[in-house]
């Protein structure tokens, strides 16, 4: 049989199979990472959604990522995935009687849970009112307040942050599933599912996500090495971020950052299905509001003020 | 009719006569009471300001502590006057009052007690409760004041005197940490 070949004018005689070959090769060479690339790279790819991992699969893709973020930040950089603890359902409350405006809590988290310094993220916004008679007027707040001195006469702060509701709208908007509540109350990102689409910063009535618009960056010496998978780890670019009741903390039993830092004992944090816990005996003893109650989200973060029942011309 | 009323008189003189007995006898019981309730604060005072292993931070340190080096040669003077030495102390706290309301006249290492109690300098939260209980009732139950460490184990509870400075309660204002960046200030420099 003879073979079919046409005249190249060039002189280049390839047969129709041959052509085909290399055309093969040549696509599978270029869909392969390139030379010296990171080996997680097609790990990274195939990672299955951290609900439908086992525990094993779970420990492979944090081995890889804390061998990834400790050479990047040259430090050994621990992520862990502790998991909620049973019986429990996370509750904050705020006192807004309490409250200075003085933005401690703002700088603990950015340091507890590795946000970016630049472009600056920040997980808290403390919200400066007017006292008057519109009680909570979120339109005429003021976030880039600067006086020398807090608390300002006539002024009260009510600083937001995520809400953690129990029917969060971002949780229903996502369309790749990437955030959702977990069983003790927090709602969680995972940062290698989340495509940025920012549907979830749309829904959000409070405003608590923020996204990562540039490569995050946390100097190497302020970086806190003890992180959570659903929380304070490394994001990349383009994921969504937010507070997470620092899951890395209180899966272990610890108070939050923001607790820990509030220089007048403003915020309180607790077991919702304790009764003896701090944030119940705030619960029932204060006069307690949710964030836009109307809009059904019901939140799991309180703001508290008022007098405590037990005391004269305080009850309920 | 007239053995119906003489019945009902009758009754109501037993009635009338049991209920001045007890009453009486309550009279009588009440000096046991009374020494039984001044009892109790002795008692409160040795009972722990907090549950195990929960514990209180210290008071902050004192510049010239133990008091005693000086004061141990010194008489009180109960007089209200300018102070000489401590300067730095402006009494802004109740409308009346002067050192020996807190402090142990013989004793300056320790503070008095309204029932003359002597406490250790770190226990002062006794000695605010006095006034302030249902503060003091609060800041047990965790609602007033800041706790650290664990919310499902052990706390460590501030002091009074983290926050308030027992001589001048009020609460001072501070100066904020700096306001976020707006939006429009925010440049995305790195491209990778």
């Amino acid at each position: 049989m003879i073979k079919k070949t046409r005249k190249h004018p060039a002189g280049i005689n390839v047969d129709r199979r041959t052509f085909l070959k290399g055309a093969a090769l040549g696509l599978a060479g270029i869909a392969l990472p390139p030379a010296g690339a990171d080996a997680g790279l097609l790990d990274d790819f195939f990672q299955k959604h951290f609900r439908e991992m086992n525990d094993e699969e779970v420990r492979k893709v944090i081995d890889r990522l804390e061998k990834e973020y400790s050479k990047k930040y040259s430090k050994d950089i621990k992520v862990k995935a502790t998991k909620p603890m049973e019986n429990v359902m996370f509750g904050y409350g705020l006192d807004i009687g309490r409250c200075i405006g003085c933005r401690r809590c703002v700088y603990a988290c950015v340091e507890e849970n590795n946000q970016s310094r630049d472009p600056q993220i920040h997980w808290i916004s403390v919200l400066k009112m007017k006292k008057g008679s519109n009680l909570v007027d979120l339109n005429n707040s003021d976030k880039y307040y600067q006086p020398d001195q807090v608390p300002e006469p006539g002024y009260f702060y009510l600083p937001v942050q995520c809400q953690q509701c129990e029917d969060p709208p971002c949780v229903k908007v996502c369309p790749t599933k990437a955030t959702w509540k977990d069983k003790d109350g927090i709602v969680v990102i995972d940062y290698n599912w989340c495509i940025g689409c920012r549907y979830c910063m749309a829904a959000c009535p409070y405003g608590a996500r923020r996204f990562n618009w540039g490569q995050p960056n946390i100097p190497a010496d302020q970086i806190n090495p003890n992180t959570h998978y659903l929380g304070n780890r490394p994001r990349p670019k383009g994921s969504v971020e937010k507070c997470t009741f620092c899951i890395q903390r209180t899966r272990e039993g610890r108070y939050t950052a923001c607790v820990e830092a509030c220089p007048v004992g403003a915020r309180k944090f607790g077991n919702l299905l304790d009764p003896n816990s701090e944030i119940r005996k705030a619960m029932e003893h204060f006069r307690v509001f949710r964030l836009k109650e109307d809009l059904n989200t019901r939140p799991q973060f309180f703001y508290f003020f008022g007098v405590k029942s037990n005391r004269p011309g305080g009850g309920k | 009719m007239k053995k119906m009323k003489a019945v009902f008189f009758t009754m109501l003189a037993v009635a009338a006569l049991s209920v001045f007995l007890i009453q009486s006898g309550v009279s009588a019981q009440q000096p046991a009471d009374q020494a039984k309730k001044q009892q109790q604060p002795k008692q409160a005072a040795a009972k722990p300001l907090v549950q195990a292993p929960d514990t209180v931070t210290p008071a902050p340190k004192m510049a010239f502590f133990p008091c005693s080096q000086c004061h141990a040669a010194m008489p009180a003077n109960k007089t209200e006057r300018a102070l000489a030495f401590h300067t730095e102390i402006a009494l802004k706290h109740m409308p009346a009052g002067w050192c020996f309301n807190c402090h142990d006249e013989k004793n300056r290492d320790k503070l008095k007690l309204a029932n003359g109690d002597l406490i250790d300098y770190n226990d002062s939260a006794k000695l605010c409760g006095q006034c302030h209980g249902a503060t003091l009732k609060e800041w047990q139950d965790g609602v007033h004041g800041k706790r650290t460490g664990m919310w499902n184990g052990k706390k460590v509870y501030e002091n009074c005197l983290t926050c308030h400075d027992q001589h001048q309660p009020a609460f001072k204002a501070i100066k904020p940490l700096p306001a976020p960046e707006k939006p429009e200030k925010i440049i995305y420099k790195n491209k990778k």
